[in-house]
């Protein structure tokens, strides 16, 4: 190891220094989804904003792509961080681990660039092997779809392989398991139908399966990795955790896939299905929470990293209330049809997908960063730590901000829009022009920027955070007894 | 620490999560496989292609206390009766248009998608058409230009996205049919546009039409 406080790759494993790119391109995107929110968001405004050169739709596109790509990011480099940890030994074939990162990374510059640059295309199957499949979420075009199986079974290999000849822990079984399911189900979003109801049947398998059941699994993984790091918790209890919530999570989200079977063609068995599913899936959420905060408040909140555990608790409480809280709210048939497609739809959206995943991969930046400034201190009293308190404090507002105001603009709409108007042309337009609704669109813009101020703090915080600190980090019994 | 209370134990809850995860998991596939079945085009709820050789209305059923898609008479699209396999080829030709030019990322589709842009899934029937006679073209024409075409106050124009005349027309085959799909009473309380025949002078606007017992989809 060399001096405390120096970045170097020399204090990391074969799998952290891998880990630590994909890490970098995940802060990188982070950026771009910020910034092409604000420009979707701004448009809302002032809808002559970039009109025909980067219209509403591309920028929401590379919005929410660049989300998906920079939490599969995240999540990978996190799992390659814990891998060599977890299992005792080091990655198993781990060229090709990094041969597949770059290929990977420059797919994503590719797509990136045909999104800004080509856009659209004519109507012909050919547009969406090349350009964009039009389908949101999953809109990357065929062949690079194909390119992220293969890079996904690459690191499955890696992973597999790794705690195959390791320890094959707890956790490692429910990662390792996972992960098959969470690539299996993206296949299901690979194909063309005419059919629209057939089409969005398929697609919600791809995307309620993943966040609603196999991310969350994921990131209940890396939690109890986490929780092991930064408070010692004892294994036993982390891994048992582990499987309750495994249990309750797939229980309610297998099926909770129902709620989204209500209004596109789909048999209305799915109205008791989907309702009651759906609404047990808070149940595992809450688990979490008691789980965390449980486990920090035996520890009496002394951490051998303060940020990365300020980030556990955030993510605890902003699953269970983006998810949760705000997923059930419009979860029962007899709401969703008015909140169906609403703002209301996309507040939930913002709170869940921060909340429960970019907070996790977030708190894994900085467990990253303190061994790889050699292990530095990152408890109380830390130089500088205004930052990282800053940075957290102000995403939260920003999103906070932004989440409500999208929620006061959802409830407008769907009495307006859709209980009153009936959902016509002129029935939207006279929800969109009410001043509820503009007054949370204005809202929800200066949320934005307060995000992004805190964007733009966390990245500073990220690159300075213990440098010029000298002493090494707590060891739990220490961060224990203090 | 001696001995283990059985639900606290780790094994207790990795078997559980394995037989939990597993039921759920068949009893999915099992619903899948029905579920397919009823949403594969040519079946009550999602109408073969050819239904756009019909006219499509909403209208509320009694029975099961919503609206329901309505096939009613013949009503070709411009025009021009076409067998299923052209009707096919025509909507798969607007749908790929729909996913080649992004709408999802600014409308919504059967209530999915983007909400920058009102829903689609009735835009057939929308009352903004002004007319039925009118409506074909004058959707034509909106896809094809619609940024010379203003409709609200607010400036939110859609963009051109250089929809060629056949795109269009496909387009509006694709969301002609989409409107005969049978979405359970989404959108409520939808005002779709008149297509009666000839005006009717003095109709009652506010009772509810007859129930539909006709062409209503069979489903209970
Ligand atoms: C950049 C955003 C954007 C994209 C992409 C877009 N639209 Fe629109 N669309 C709008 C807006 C905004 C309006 C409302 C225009 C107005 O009121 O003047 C609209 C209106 C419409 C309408 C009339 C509204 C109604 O309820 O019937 C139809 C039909 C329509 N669009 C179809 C499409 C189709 C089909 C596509 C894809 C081929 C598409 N749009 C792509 C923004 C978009
Ligand atoms: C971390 C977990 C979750 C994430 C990231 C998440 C995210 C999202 C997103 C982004 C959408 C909008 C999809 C679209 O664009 O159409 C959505 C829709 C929805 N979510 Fe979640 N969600 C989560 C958990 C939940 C839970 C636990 C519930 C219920 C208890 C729930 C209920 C719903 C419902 C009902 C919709 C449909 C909204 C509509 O009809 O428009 N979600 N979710
Ligand atoms: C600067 C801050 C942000 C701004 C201004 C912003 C703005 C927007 C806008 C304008 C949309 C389009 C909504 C629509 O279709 O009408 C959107 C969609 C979305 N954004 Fe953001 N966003 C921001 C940050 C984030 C963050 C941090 C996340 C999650 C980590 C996120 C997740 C999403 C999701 C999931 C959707 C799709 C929602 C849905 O379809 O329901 N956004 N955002
Ligand atoms: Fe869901």
């Amino acid at each position: 190891m060399s001096a405390l406080g120096i970045l170097t790759n020399a204090n990391l494993n074969g799998g952290q220094k891998l880990a630590v790119k994909y890490f970098t391109v995940a802060i990188a995107l982070f950026g771009a989804q910020v910034l092409f929110g604000l420009l979707a968001g701004i448009q809302y405004l002032n809808p002559d904003f970039l009109f025909g050169i980067l219209d509403f739709s591309v920028n929401r596109m590379l919005h929410i792509n660049a989300m998906v790509v920079w939490l599969l990011f995240g999540f990978i480099g996190s799992v390659y961080w814990l891998l060599e940890d977890e299992s005792g030994v080091p990655v198993a074939g781990l060229a090709l681990g990094n041969l597949i990162f770059w290929i990977f990374t420059l797919a994503v510059v590719v797509v990136v660039l045909v999104y800004l640059l080509v856009q659209v295309g004519p109507g012909e199957l050919k547009s969406i092997w090349l350009i964009n499949e039009g389908r949101e979420y999953i809109e990357a075009p065929r062949w690079a779809d194909i390119g992220i199986v293969v890079c996904v079974l690459a690191f499955f290999y890696n992973v597999a392989a790794t705690f195959m000849k390791g320890k094959f822990t707890g956790i490692a079984g429910v990662l390792v398991l996972d992960l098959i399911a969470l690539a299996g189900l993206y296949l299901a979003g690979m194909y063309y139908t005419p059919n629209i109801s057939m089409d969005q049947h398929w697609w919600w398998w791809v995307i309620h399966l993943w966040v609603e059941a196999t991310w969350e699994v994921l990131v209940g993984c890396l939690m109890a990795y986490g929780l092991i790091k930064t408070m010692g918790v004892r294994r036993k209890i982390v891994e048992t955790w582990l499987y309750i919530e495994v249990a309750l999570m797939f229980g309610s989200g297998i099926l909770g896939l129902g709620h989204h079977y209500f209004w596109i063609g789909t048999p209305e068995y799915w109205f008791t299905i989907g309702g009651f599913f759906s609404a047990l899936e808070p149940i595992p959420l809450v688990a979490m929470v008691v789980h965390a905060v449980f486990d920090a408040g035996h520890h009496k909140l002394k951490s051998t990293n303060n940020p990365a555990l300020a980030w556990i608790i955030a993510q605890a409480f902003g699953n269970f209330f983006g998810a949760g809280v705000w997923g059930f709210m419009h979860t029962l048939p007899q709401i969703n049809l008015y909140t169906h497609g609403t703002q209301w739809t996309a507040s939930h959206g913002h709170l869940a997908f921060f909340g429960a995943y970019a907070t996790m991969v977030i708190a894994f930046l900085y467990i990253a960063l303190q061994k790889w400034r050699g292990g530095v201190y990152m408890s109380s009293n830390l130089a500088g730590a205004w930052k990282w308190k800053w940075a957290i404090f102000l995403l939260h507002l920003g999103m906070i901000a932004m989440v409500m105001g999208l929620l006061i603009a959802g409830y407008e709409q769907s009495q307006i829009e859709r209980a009153i108007e009936g959902s016509t042309w002129m029935g939207y337009f006279t929800a969109q022009a009410h001043p509820w609704f503009v007054q949370g669109m204005f809202w929800r813009q200066i949320g934005g920027w307060v995000f992004a101020a805190g964007f733009v703090l966390l990245a500073w915080d990220l690159m300075t955070i213990g440098k010029r600190e000298t002493r090494p980090a707590l060891v739990h019994s220490e961060a224990e007894g203090t | 620490m001696a001995q283990e209370i059985w639900w606290a134990s780790p094994s207790f809850w990795r078997k559980s999560a394995i037989w939990v995860t597993g039921l759920s998991f068949v009893i999915l596939i099992f619903l899948t496989f029905d579920t397919v079945k009823q949403i594969t085009a040519g079946s009550p709820r999602v109408p073969a292609y050819s239904v756009i050789n019909k006219r499509i209305d909403y209208v509320f059923n009694t029975e099961r206390n919503f609206q329901v898609p309505v096939i009613g008479q013949d009503e070709p699209l411009f025009g021009k009766m076409l067998t299923e396999e052209e009707a096919e080829a025509l909507v798969s030709h607007g749908k790929l248009t729909t996913q080649a030019k992004n709408c999802m990322n600014c409308h919504t589709l059967l209530g999915n998608g983007s909400y920058y842009a009102p829903d689609l899934t009735k835009s057939w029937l929308d009352p903004s058409w002004g007319s039925k006679e009118a409506r074909e073209q004058g959707m034509v024409d909106f896809l094809m230009n619609p940024q010379d075409r203003l409709h609200n106050a607010l400036g939110r124009k859609m963009p051109n996205l250089g929809i060629t005349e056949d795109e269009a027309k496909a387009t509006v085959a694709f969301l002609k049919w989409m409107s005969s799909i049978d979405t359970n009473g989404f959108p409520a309380n939808f005002k779709p546009i008149d297509q009666a025949d000839a005006p009717v002078a003095a109709a009652p606007a506010t009772a509810e039409p007859a129930p539909e017992v006709s062409a209503a989809p069979a489903q209970q």
